[in-house]
């Protein structure tokens, strides 16, 4: 029991060790901005917008939920104009990042770790590395940076088709007119609902980036560890999203 | 020069090098061999600064290879040119852009960068398959662009991993010409791993066997050939006990 937990101990230590290094070897491969910087946009291509479809279809229906639902709690107790205060703050502060957030998890960690693991098993890492690039600024910092900006844009985007399938459901479904809509949306609207989502929606984008391309440059065994590789960033992302997003409703709600 | 000096390796606790020291003179093309599992990749990675040594150092061109920095260590990768086992292409890549990655990261133009990929194309009888994606090729035509994507560097070694690995007799012999032909046009240093004895009689012209952590004879193709060791005669004759 003991020798298990010492065991856990330091293999806990070892991976934060690691972890620590890597990030010194990305900051380092900052260095390099020749490398990096002319393959960011593409990352941000494949990041953002082919990432765009399915944040938009999640928070199309993410809204249409919210306004019914928020509807079905209110009635007679609230007035309906609640309805737009509801799917504003909620899609602003949490659905719309958090939502987001795990779903590209799925979509964006997946596929960096899938990717990263497949040219670590086929020494393709190590290919680079003989043709003297540093794997940190050709393969780490370009998915980094890219995710860190464009998670916050995607988010913007998916926050507001919610809110505007949520007006449109308040409209057909609710018989609340516009006006009523948009002063429950004004209601209690304050600038730093925007920022508070989008900055979390940065850190989502970093912390995915991040562990999708650790776990995938620490694949081992071929196939059967790409597969694994994914799996684990996809579950890690997820909880650490989770941790995340409670660490920043404490520390600036 | 490429200086093996004491090198040892270990991974989880089981040892693959255990004092391994060979020179490799400019010009000339040691060919290392051994038993699968001997370690003769980990000791060709330990040349380009992959793996690190946990005791000893490889010595090239009179620097410690685990001594250097990162910029030393980039310094160091542009002087050598390395082929993978499996060839290592880059598969989003088309073959003309598998080669110019690396001149790029020399500073090249795109004039040369494209009369460098043209020139190593010929070289290794690719003319022509530049718009290629590497999983349009068969396992010979991977190896040869993996061989060509070393040449275009213009390199001072060349280093090979397994490079007739899998492959039939003829294509086998087309990759071992190929070898020569480099070490002649170009002038470079080479050191070839590999337990193909036909090809290392080929290509060599000194030939060390790596066996249990460290070198057990090394000498000119006809001294191997002629060994009365009883370890390297049984692995050149390819005989079971």
């Amino acid at each position: 029991m003991i020798d298990a937990i010492g065991r856990r101990s330091i293999s806990a230590i070892e991976a934060l060790g690691r972890f620590g290094h890597f990030l010194m070897d990305m900051v380092r491969g900052l260095r390099d901005v020749g490398i990096w910087a002319r393959l960011v946009v593409g990352q941000m291509r494949r990041i953002g917008v082919d990432s765009l479809p399915v944040a938009l279809f999640i928070a199309a229906f993410t809204g249409v939920v919210l306004a019914l639902q928020a509807s079905y709690t209110f009635t007679g107790a609230v007035p309906l104009y609640f309805v737009g205060t509801l799917v504003g703050k909620t899609m602003m502060l949490e659905l719309g990042p958090v939502l987001t957030g795990l779903a590209l998890a799925g979509r964006v960690g997946a596929s960096m770790a899938a990717e990263l693991g497949t040219m670590k098993v086929t020494e393709q890492v190590d290919a680079l590395e003989t043709l003297a690039y540093d794997p940190q600024s050709y393969l780490v910092v370009p998915r980094v940076l890219a995710a860190t900006i464009m998670f916050p844009v995607i988010v913007a985007f998916a926050i507001a088709v919610g809110i505007v399938t949520g007006w449109l459901t308040s409209l057909g479904l609710l018989d609340l007119s516009t006006p009523d809509f948009i002063k429950g949306l004004k209601l209690f609207y304050v600038f730093k609902d925007v920022w508070f989502g989008l900055l979390k929606s940065a850190s989502f984008g970093l912390t995915i980036a991040l562990v999708g391309c650790i776990v995938g440059l620490g694949t081992r065994g071929g196939a059967e560890g790409v597969g694994r590789s994914t799996t684990r960033t996809v579950v890690f992302s997820a909880i650490l999203i989770l941790v995340l997003d409670a660490f920043w409703a404490v520390v600036l709600l | 020069m490429i200086e093996f000096q004491d090198l040892y390796k270990a991974f989880d606790g089981n040892p693959v090098l255990q004092g391994l020291s060979l020179k490799v003179r400019d010009g000339e093309t040691v060919i290392i061999i051994g038993y699968s599992g001997s370690g003769k990749s980990v000791a060709l990675k330990h040349i380009v600064g992959l793996l690190h040594p946990d005791a000893g150092d490889v010595i090239v061109d009179g620097h410690a290879v685990s001594t250097l920095d990162r910029d030393g260590l980039t310094a160091l990768r542009q002087g050598i040119g390395y082929v993978f086992q499996f060839a290592a292409l880059f598969d989003s890549m088309t073959v003309s852009e598998n080669l110019a990655l690396g001149l790029r990261r020399r500073g090249l133009g795109d004039d040369e960068i494209e009369e460098r990929i043209r020139e190593a194309l010929a070289l290794v009888d690719l003319s022509g398959t530049g718009d290629r994606m590497p999983a349009e090729l068969s396992g010979g035509m991977r190896k040869r662009v993996g061989i060509a994507r070393a040449i275009a560097l213009r390199p001072r070694y060349i280093l090979y991993d397994e490079p007739t690995t899998g492959l039939d007799p003829v294509t086998s012999a087309v990759i071992d010409r190929l070898m020569v032909r480099t070490r002649e046009h170009l002038g470079v240093s080479g050191v070839v791993v590999t337990h193909d004895m036909r090809s290392a009689y080929t290509v060599g012209d000194r030939i060390a066997m790596l066996y249990e952590g460290r070198i057990r004879q090394v000498g000119s193709v006809a001294e191997i050939q002629e060994t009365e060791d009883p370890v390297v005669r049984q692995f050149i004759e390819g005989r079971p006990e």
